[in-house]
C-alpha cells in the first residue's frame, strides 16, 4: 500500500504541517502566533546563505562533523552475514546526535532576536546539548526535566548547571519526559515574547518535526557520501533506534527515495510488548493528539496518555515523531523493537568487540542488527546510527551487567 | 434564542455581567462533582464550564491538572462526562453547559459520535484548547454545523492581525484569556483587560467574557465592569483540592456555594 506524495517520500509535510493524517498544529491559541513566527523565520533561514554557512562552520569546527562512517569488522564477524557500518554520531561534541539540531535552532533563535531558550529533556542529553549551545551563543537557558530524571541523571544535571543553565525539576503529572514537555510548553505560553523553545526531537507542532529533521539530515547526507567513498555504492539497509525519532529521521530521510534500501526503526520494547512496560508507540500504540501533533501514542481506550517504560531514558516517551507515523502507515520504513534485556547484552558486546561503549539507545538498534545481519548475504551492507555514547549510562547499567555475569 | 444568547441577554437586562464557573467533571468524585454543579447553579452561576479530564492538559496550571488526575483516578471518562452533562441538563433546563478540554479524548471517542452525544446531552458549546482555527476541519466545522457553539479563546498574543482569524468561526461568545500564561498562575490586570476588550469589540459582535487569573470576588467585580462575563476556575478547583487534602468533602459543597454566591454578587454593575 505504498503511496508516494508527488513521486517522492521526501516532500512532506504539506502546508498544514501534515504527514498523511499525522503532524499538524494542535496547540493552544497563545502559542499559535509563536509557532507561525518560528515557521516563517525557519523557512527564510534555510534559504539564507549566511545562516547556512554559519551552521556549516559550527558543524565542522564545533561539533566535529562529518562524523566518521566506521566498518565495525568484529561485530560484523560476530553476527556473521552482512557488513555492519556505524555512523559515529557518538563522537560529536557532547556525545550524541542531539547537538546537530540544537545548534541549528539556537542559530535560528539568535537570528530571530530571542535571548532566552527553553528546552525539555529526559535523560539529559538534549538538555546538555542545549545548555552547551546557549553557553556558546550567550543565551539564557532554562531546562525542564522530570523530577525523577533529575535524581537519576545527576551527572547531566551537573553538566547543565556548570554550563550555566537553570534546571527546573518537574513534579506535575507523572514527573517524566512527557510532563517536562508539558511544563516547557506551559512556560513558553507564559513567556511568549522573550523565549524560543528548542524541541529536542522530530515531534511537536509544525514546523518542529520538519525543522528538526532537516537539521538532523546531515547524518544521512554524510552517510551517502561516505558510503560511496568506502564501498562505491549505497547500503542495503539502515538501522536506528527510535524514541521521538530524531536520530533515525536524520539517517533515514536522505535515503527514503532509494527504494532498494530497507529501513528499520527500532523502538524500545522495555519488559516486552505483551506487558504494559514498554515505549513502542508504533508497534504498541494508536494514533492520537499530544504535544501539538497527531501521531501514534501509548494511551488508554479513553484517550488518556500512558507512561512509557524503557531502560533507556532517551527512548522513554509515549509518542513518536509524526513523520515516522506516516512512514509506518505507508510501509516505507519497518518498525521493530528490542527489549531492555536485548539492549543490555549489546551494550556489553559492543564495548568488548569494538571498544565503543554505545549509549543504551543505539544498543536497541544493535539488538535488531543482531537479528537482521545473520539473515543477509556477506556482500550486503548495513549502516547503523551510533547516535550516542554510553558513558552517561554506566551508573545504571553496570550493576545490571554485574547481576547477569556480563562484567 | 439559544441558551447561551438568552443567558447573556438576561444578564444585560439586569445590568449584570454573566458569571461562568469551571469545574472538572468527576473531581474529586462523580457524586460530589454533580453536587458541586447544583450548588454552583443555586448560588448564582450563570453558565457552567465542565472540564473533560485529560492526563496532559498543556494550557492548564497545576491546580487544574491535579483536578484532571483526581477525576481520572476516580474513574472519570469522556462517556461519564457526557452522562453527567445529560443528568445536569435534566435538572437545570436553562443553564448553558459548555464542555471544555483537549482534543485527544474526543478524537479517540470519535468526532461524530461525540457531537451526537453532546447534543443529545443538552450541551451548548465546546472549548477545545488545542484546536486553533488552523485545525477547524478536525471538529469545529462539523460541530458548528450540528448546532454546538465552538467557543474561541482569544489571548494577549492574538489581539493583533490574527484576531479576525480567531473570531471568524467563533460561536456563542468569545473567551478572552486575561493573562499570558496558563490557568491559575498570575493575576489578571484590569487595564490590559480594558484595552483588550476595546480591540475585541472592534472585531466581533459576540458577547465576550474574561477568564484565567480571576481569583476573588473583588477582582471579578472589576472585570464585570468591562466584560460581558467573568469566568472563575482555578480558584474553585483549588478549594476542591484543599478539601480533599484536609478530608473535608462534606463541607466542600457548602463552601463552594458560598464562594460562588460572593462572585455572583460581584457581577452586578452599579
Amino acid at each position: 500500500m505504498r503511496e508516494k506524495a508527488s513521486n517522492s517520500y521526501r516532500n512532506l509535510p504539506d502546508d498544514k504541517g501534515r504527514f498523511g493524517i499525522h503532524g499538524g498544529r494542535f496547540v493552544a491559541e497563545t502559542l499559535m502566533p509563536l509557532i507561525l513566527e518560528v515557521e516563517k523565520s525557519y523557512y527564510e533561514a534555510r534559504q539564507d546563505q549566511s545562516f547556512l554557512s554559519e551552521l556549516l562552520y559550527y558543524q565542522k569546527h564545533y561539533i566535529g562533523r562529518p562524523s566518521p562512517l566506521y566498518f565495525a569488522q568484529r561485530m560484523s564477524e560476530h553476527f556473521g552475514g552482512a557488513k555492519l557500518y556505524f555512523k559515529r554520531d557518538e563522537l560529536n561534541h557532547t556525545g550524541a546526535h542531539k547537538i546537530n539540531n540544537v545548534l541549528g535552532q539556537a542559530l535560528l533563535a539568535k537570528k530571530m532576536g530571542k535571548k532566552k531558550i527553553i528546552a525539555e529533556t529526559g535523560a539529559g542529553q538534549h538538555g546538555v546539548a542545549t545548555a552547551t549551545a546557549c553557553a556558546l551563543f550567550n543565551l539564557e537557558c532554562e531546562v525542564f526535566m522530570g523530577a525523577e530524571d533529575v535524581r537519576r541523571q545527576k551527572p547531566n544535571v551537573d553538566r547543565m548547571r556548570l554550563l550555566g543553565a537553570k534546571v527546573h525539576p518537574v513534579t506535575s503529572g507523572t514527573s517524566t519526559l512527557k510532563d517536562a514537555m508539558n511544563e516547557a510548553l506551559r512556560y513558553w505560553v507564559a513567556h511568549p515574547d522573550t523565549h524560543f523553545y528548542i524541541i529536542g526531537t522530530v515531534a511537536g507542532p509544525h514546523p518542529y518535526p520538519e525543522m528538526v529533521r532537516d537539521f538532523q539530515s546531515v547524518i544521512g547526507l554524510e552517510t551517502r557520501e561516505q558510503m560511496m567513498e568506502a564501498e562505491g555504492r549505497l547500503p542495503d539497509a539502515l538501522i536506528a533506534c527510535i524514541g521521538g525519532g530524531s536520530n533515525a529521521m536524520g539517517l533515514f530521510h536522505p535515503f527514503l527515495d532509494d527504494e532498494g534500501i530497507d529501513i528499520y526503526g527500532v523502538e524500545a520494547a522495555g519488559h516486552g510488548l505483551d506487558t504494559d512496560k514498554h515505549a513502542a508507540s508504533l508497534t504498541g500504540g494508536s494514533p492520537g493528539v499530544l504535544h501539538g501533533n497527531r501521531t501514534y501514542l501509548l494511551q488508554t481506550d479513553a484517550g488518556q496518555i500512558k507512561d512509557a517504560h524503557s531502560i533507556s531514558a532517551g527512548l522513554d516517551y509515549p509518542g513518536i515523531g509524526p513523520e515516522h507515523s506516516w512512514l509506518h502507515d505507508i510501509g516505507r520504513v519497518n518498525y521493530v523493537s528490542a527489549t531492555d534485556e536485548e539492549a543490555l547484552k549489546m551494550f556489553q558486546l559492543c564495548s568488548r568487540l569494538e571498544g565503543i561503549i554505545p549509549a543504551l539507545e543505539p544498543s536497541h538498534a544493535l539488538a535488531f542488527a543482531a537479528k537482521l545481519l545473520p539473515e543477509m548475504d556477506k556482500d550486503k551492507i548495513v549502516v547503523l546510527n551510533m547516535c550516542g555514547r554510553g558513558d552517561k549510562d554506566l551508573e545504571a547499567v553496570l550493576p545490571l551487567l554485574d547481576e547477569r555475569g556480563l562484567l | 434564542m439559544s441558551r447561551i444568547s438568552q443567558c447573556f441577554a438576561n444578564a444585560a437586562a439586569k445590568n449584570r455581567a454573566v458569571l461562568g464557573v469551571f469545574v472538572t467533571a468527576g473531581d474529586p468524585d462523580e457524586a460530589t462533582s454533580a453536587g458541586l454543579l447544583d450548588s454552583l447553579v443555586e448560588n448564582g452561576a450563570d453558565f457552567i464550564e465542565l472540564g473533560m479530564p485529560f492526563s496532559d492538559p498543556m494550557a492548564d496550571g497545576p491546580a487544574i491538572q491535579a483536578a484532571s488526575l483526581r477525576a481520572i483516578k476516580a474513574g472519570m471518562t469522556l462517556q461519564k462526562t457526557l452522562d453527567m452533562a445529560a443528568a445536569f441538563r435534566a435538572r437545570h433546563p436553562d443553564t448553558p453547559l459548555i464542555l471544555m478540554g483537549y482534543f485527544n479524548p474526543i478524537y479517540i471517542y470519535g468526532q461524530q459520535a461525540f457531537i451526537t452525544a453532546a447534543l443529545a446531552a443538552g450541551v451548548d458549546g465546546l472549548i477545545i484548547v488545542d484546536l486553533p482555527p488552523e485545525e477547524d476541519e478536525e471538529l469545529c466545522d462539523t460541530a458548528s454545523a450540528a448546532g454546538l457553539s465552538f467557543i474561541r479563546l482569544v489571548t494577549p498574543t492574538t489581539l493583533g492581525s490574527r484576531l479576525p482569524v480567531v473570531v471568524k468561526k467563533a460561536g456563542g461568545f468569545v473567551y478572552y484569556v486575561a493573562i499570558a500564561g496558563i490557568t491559575g498562575t498570575k493575576s489578571a490586570a484590569t487595564d490590559s483587560i480594558r484595552s483588550a476588550f476595546k480591540r475585541l469589540r472592534e472585531e466581533t459582535d459576540l458577547p465576550a467574557v474574561a477568564g484565567f487569573g480571576i481569583r476573588s470576588a473583588d477582582q471579578a467585580a472589576e472585570v464585570a465592569g468591562i466584560a460581558d462575563g467573568v469566568v472563575v476556575g482555578s480558584a474553585l478547583v483549588q478549594k476542591i483540592e484543599d478539601a480533599v487534602a484536609s478530608d473535608k468533602r462534606a463541607e466542600l459543597i457548602q463552601e463552594v456555594g458560598t464562594f460562588c454566591a460572593s462572585l455572583s454578587a460581584a457581577m452586578q454593575r452599579s
